[in-house]
């Protein structure tokens, strides 16, 4: 039997995964990050577009703080998403940002002086302050009021990527690549860590940890049309479902990027619209204006993928013979702006299309791009059902972004959920009553159990073909679980994902090496993106109402009043062919910001019953402390101040919210 | 103007006629017992924008579900796809067939330990660099307030660590290196533009003595024989050339005190 021993085991090496390690490592436990792929290989490393942090540096993000970066966030999800998780997450996002600084991350940095910017198709002048220059810069992302998104170049989520990784080697940290994670250790209360499988030489290890953190990213593959890596098939995701324990929450959220190079689905940044870019249809009109006079292009990504495809539906996207599309228009940006700071999106035109962006409009159509979804988790990262389990990053809901993410909230929430759950985790090791106590046999038996399958897979000469069945889970979420969703399509999704699920119990590969074998690693990953899948379509179809991305046609209005709940999934035995549902509500009357209306999109939706007497709660409150401070409003609307890990509390100091000097060093960020 | 515009005439190439493309890959799967390296040929019909990327995966699903290669982001960033290709060290995912002749060959990347056919351990390799040159920030304090306001950088110098910051670790710069393919423990020109960009962070507080401490030698800079083969194959077009002459001037100095 081959056994690995580790306080901490970390599914996953991207920016989460990482920094949770690092987090934990720095507290004295021993950490093991597993990786299908070498760390600085994933998928974090495709982010171009930014970071959001509410430095307040630039002259456009003047008067921003956390408070703004919370409404923001929660305008945002559509009021799905957790206030208090928000909170957490817009206190840290700054010190996110300093902290990678001090590590190395090369952040743009603020010119003094007259700077040139495209604003609405006009041209205008922005002075930045003196007292500003050097410090980190900024940009626009759609759906912020103010310019937020710290960014490197066009290369953000490389930089921040290679910073990270390069301190988890400084740390020590031992990293496992080309290891994938199959199943979860666990006896139905307290999870143990996970069986893997070494993708070279096919051999299963068992690794047994005190705690265990699912960072796998997202799930864009079970989608035909993704902007997401080869390698995000969710399956981090899937072992917890596959516990029949823990749950994972509100997979149908689903964000669909509005500017996917077409066909191909590879994403040019949300900065080509940040920075002045237009939309144009098939007669070269731009036509965002027309649906959304107030944002246009930079309205939701929701929003924008929709109006997008809507204005297709009316005959205006451009014809190709792969399909039709519209036009992503950033020539007037000049060869300046695009070669030094989009040169990104020029390299993917050219290689991809084979076009310059600086001459030529970019094809462009919505493609999956973003799963809100993922292993519910409560504040701390901390599986509420499963004790041991942690989940951060795309992979986890916690929930942060509730029915929709804004751009730029999700590599910030990568780091800052890495940071917090970390010291979470290092919390939950200290603690004696953590200790291991489990039987060799528990960890044999889930062994067994994994070879058993395997083998069963390459003995097997079952009928079905792995890949096609996969081809056709993916064409059925594009079609069918897509931007537009009705309740006849989704029905019909859901028998025919149950039918897959089926079918994948016969298959018969054509190469059943038991090594290094893509064909077999298809097949066993395949029920897993089933159940998943599944988990999307019916919580799609039982969600009779629309709310942030998932917009259902037949229920075009947020419906508060039913629906201001989260949907829980669980897969309670093997054979089920459908997850079991459940729903967690939201309390309206402890949030500090009650539903209302987005600020864009539709402002068409049912209250929620308590919705009118927590607005007037919170109004009563907000006169009461007029004048006060900031903090001392925010406190008595939603007590959460100690909700945070003691080393991430505390305000951030801003040019116009300066710190008293000297300064009173608070936390290390030294590596060791 | 901007309301409304005509369509500048692009560039996309016009529809052409389909050819067939034969691809050839060097083989080879040490797991395998009776695996020998072999060349085997797979032809294939062209489609419209068609990369490396789409022709594998249309050959292992079509043709032979055994064949073995790596790919992550398929954009061209995550350096995952490195191979030989026609000869010339590239990224698969974002060369275009049509770029190529009609008899294509593909091997593995050399230097690097050989998982199977196209599949080489990259990352043990890299992982084992950055340890060896401590390729990360040494940081001057311990302490840094984090909730403080950032210590500054002027732009242009926060741009140019970027510009070295840009390698993605893909390998082909090693892959075409003469002294890499001669010395296993030769750093390559990856891990001299790492030396480079740590240099020239003012975050980080090592000096040229401490550097000359990693590249001072045959392993290091010092081995590297100026033949510049990894500056043309560099898919991210990093100035390697410059940075290695630059580290060699400055250890060259540093050693003669
Ligand atoms: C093209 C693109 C551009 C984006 N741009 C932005 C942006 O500008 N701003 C922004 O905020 N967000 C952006 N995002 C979103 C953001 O990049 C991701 O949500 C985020 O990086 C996810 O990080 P992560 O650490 O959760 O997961 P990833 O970085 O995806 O890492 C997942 C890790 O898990 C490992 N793994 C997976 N399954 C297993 C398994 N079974 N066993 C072992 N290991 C496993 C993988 O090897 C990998 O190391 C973008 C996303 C895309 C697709
Ligand atoms: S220097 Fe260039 S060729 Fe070498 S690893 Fe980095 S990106 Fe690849
Ligand atoms: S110049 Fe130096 S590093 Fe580059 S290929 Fe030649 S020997 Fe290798
Ligand atoms: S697959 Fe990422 S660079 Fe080719």
């Amino acid at each position: 039997m081959n056994v690995i021993y580790t306080d901490v085991l970390v599914i996953g090496g991207g920016l989460a995964g990482l920094r949770i390690g690092i987090g934990a490592k720095r507290r004295g436990h021993d950490v093991t990050i597993l990786s299908l792929v070498p760390p600085k290989r994933s998928h974090s490393a495709a982010a171009q577009g930014g970071m959001q942090a509410s430095l307040g540096n630039v002259v456009k993000a003047m008067g921003d703080n956390e408070d703004v970066h919370f409404e923001d966030t929660v305008r945002g999800s559509d009021w799905g998403a957790d206030q208090r998780v928000v909170r957490m997450f817009v206190d840290t996002a700054p010190k996110a940002v300093r902290e990678l600084a001090a590590w190395g991350v090369p952040w743009s940095r603020v010119q003094k002086g007259d700077r040139q910017v495209i604003i609405n198709a006009q041209k205008v002048t922005i002075t930045e302050r003196d007292e500003a220059h050097g410090l980190v810069m900024q940009r626009d992302f759609g759906g912020t009021k103010k310019s937020r998104a710290c960014y490197v170049s066009d290369g953000t989520g490389h930089a921040m990527l290679y910073a990270m990784s390069d301190q988890a080697i400084a740390h020590a940290i031992t990293v496992h690549e080309r290891m994938e994670a199959l199943a979860l250790i666990h006896d139905g209360s307290r999870c143990y860590g996970a069986v893997a499988r070494n993708l070279v030489t096919g051999e299963l290890v068992a690794y047994v940890a005190k705690a265990t953190a699912i960072a796998s990213g997202g799930a864009g593959r079970l989608y035909r049309a993704t902007t997401n890596a080869v390698i995000c098939e969710g399956i981090g995701t899937a072992l917890a479902l596959e516990t029949g324990v823990a749950a994972v929450a509100n997979m149908e959220a689903i964000q669909f990027h509005p500017t996917a190079i077409f066909p191909a689905s590879i994403l040019v940044t949300e900065g080509c619209r940040g920075d002045g870019g237009l939309l144009r249809d098939a007669a070269g009109k731009r036509f965002m204006p027309d649906y959304e006079p107030e944002k246009k292009e930079l309205a939701s990504r929701d929003v924008v993928a929709r109006r997008m495809e809507e204005h297709i539906r009316r005959g205006a996207g451009v014809k190709s013979r792969f399909g039709e599309h519209l036009w992503l228009d950033i020539t007037l940006l000049g060869a300046k702006h695009i070669n030094s700071n989009l040169r990104e999106v020029k390299e993917i035109c050219q290689y991809f299309l084979g076009i310059d962006p600086i001459k030529d409009w970019i094809p462009v159509r919505p493609a999956q791009h973003y799963t809100m979804g993922g292993v519910r988790t409560d504040h701390t990262g901390g599986s509420p059902t499963l004790k041991g389990l942690y989940a951060a990053g795309e992979a986890a809901c916690w929930d942060l972004h509730g029915f929709n993410r804004l751009g730029g909230n999700s590599v910030a929430e990568t780091v800052v959920g890495g940071m917090i759950v970390g010291e979470f985790i290092a919390d939950f090791c200290d603690r004696p009553e953590s200790d291991l106590q489990l039987s060799t046999g528990l960890i044999r038996e889930f062994l067994e159990h994994e070879q058993a399958k395997l083998d069963a897979l390459a003995a097997g000469n079952g009928s079905e073909d792995a890949n096609a069945l996969r081809a056709r889970m993916q064409e059925i979420m594009t079609s069918k679980v897509g931007i537009f969703r009705t309740g006849d399509d989704l029905a019909a999704a859901v028998e025919e994902l149950q039918s897959l699920l089926r079918r994948s119990r016969n298959i018969g590969l054509r190469y059943t090496a038991r090594g290094a074998n893509p064909e077999l690693v298809s097949a066993y990953r395949l029920p897993k993106m089933l159940r998943l899948a599944l988990c999307v379509a019916h919580g799609a179809l039982i969600r009779t109402e629309s709310r942030g991305a998932h917009f259902r046609q037949d229920y075009p209005r947020r419906n508060d009043a039913e629906w201001l709940h989260r949907t829980l999934a669980t897969w309670k035995n093997a054979d089920d062919t459908l997850p079991t549902l459940a729903r967690e509500p939201l309390d309206v009357m402890q949030m500090e910001l009650p539903p209302g209306w987005r600020g864009y999109g539709a402002k068409d939706y049912v209250d929620h019953p308590d919705t009118p007497r927590r607005a007037a709660e919170v109004e009563a409150i907000r006169t009461k402390l007029a004048g006060a401070a900031r903090a001392a409003v925010q406190d008595a609307l939603m007590p959460c101040a100690t909700l945070l890990p003691q080393r991430f509390r505390g305000p951030n100091e801003r040019i116009d919210e300066p710190f008293a000097p000297p300064a009173a060093p608070r936390q290390s960020t030294s590596p060791t | 103007m901007t309301e409304s515009a005509a369509m500048p005439s692009q560039s996309i190439s016009p529809e052409s006629a389909q050819r067939k493309v034969r691809i050839s890959v060097l083989r080879y799967n040490p797991q395998e017992r009776g695996s020998v390296p072999r060349m085997q040929t797979y032809e294939l019909e062209e489609a419209d924008g068609m990369t490396l990327f789409i022709a594998l995966n249309e050959i292992r699903e079509k043709q032979d579900a055994s064949l073995q290669f790596d790919f992550v982001c398929r954009a061209g960033i995550c350096g995952s796809c490195a191979m030989v290709i026609n000869g010339r060290p590239g990224l698969a995912c974002r060369t275009l067939t049509r770029s190529l002749g009609s008899e294509i060959t593909l091997a593995p990347l050399p230097v690097f330990e050989l998982i199977a056919d196209l599949s080489v351990n990259t990352g043990k390799w890299m992982r084992a660099m950055s340890e060896r040159l401590q390729a990360w920030v040494h940081m001057k304090q311990i302490e840094v307030d984090i909730s403080r306001l950032e210590e500054r950088m002027e732009p242009e110098l926060a741009q140019k660590i970027y510009e070295l910051d840009r390698c993605i670790e893909c390998g082909c710069c090693v892959a075409g290196c003469g002294t890499a393919r001669m010395r296993e423990d030769f750093v390559g020109a990856v891990g001299l533009n790492k030396i480079a960009r740590f240099r020239l962070d003012p975050r980080d507080a090592r000096t040229d003595a401490d550097f000359y401490e990693l590249v001072g030698d045959d392993s290091g800079v010092f081995g590297c024989m100026s033949l510049l083969a990894c500056h043309d194959v560099c898919p991210k077009a990093l100035p390697l050339a410059t940075q290695i002459a630059f580290v060699r001037r400055k250890m060259a100095g540093a050693g003669w005190k």
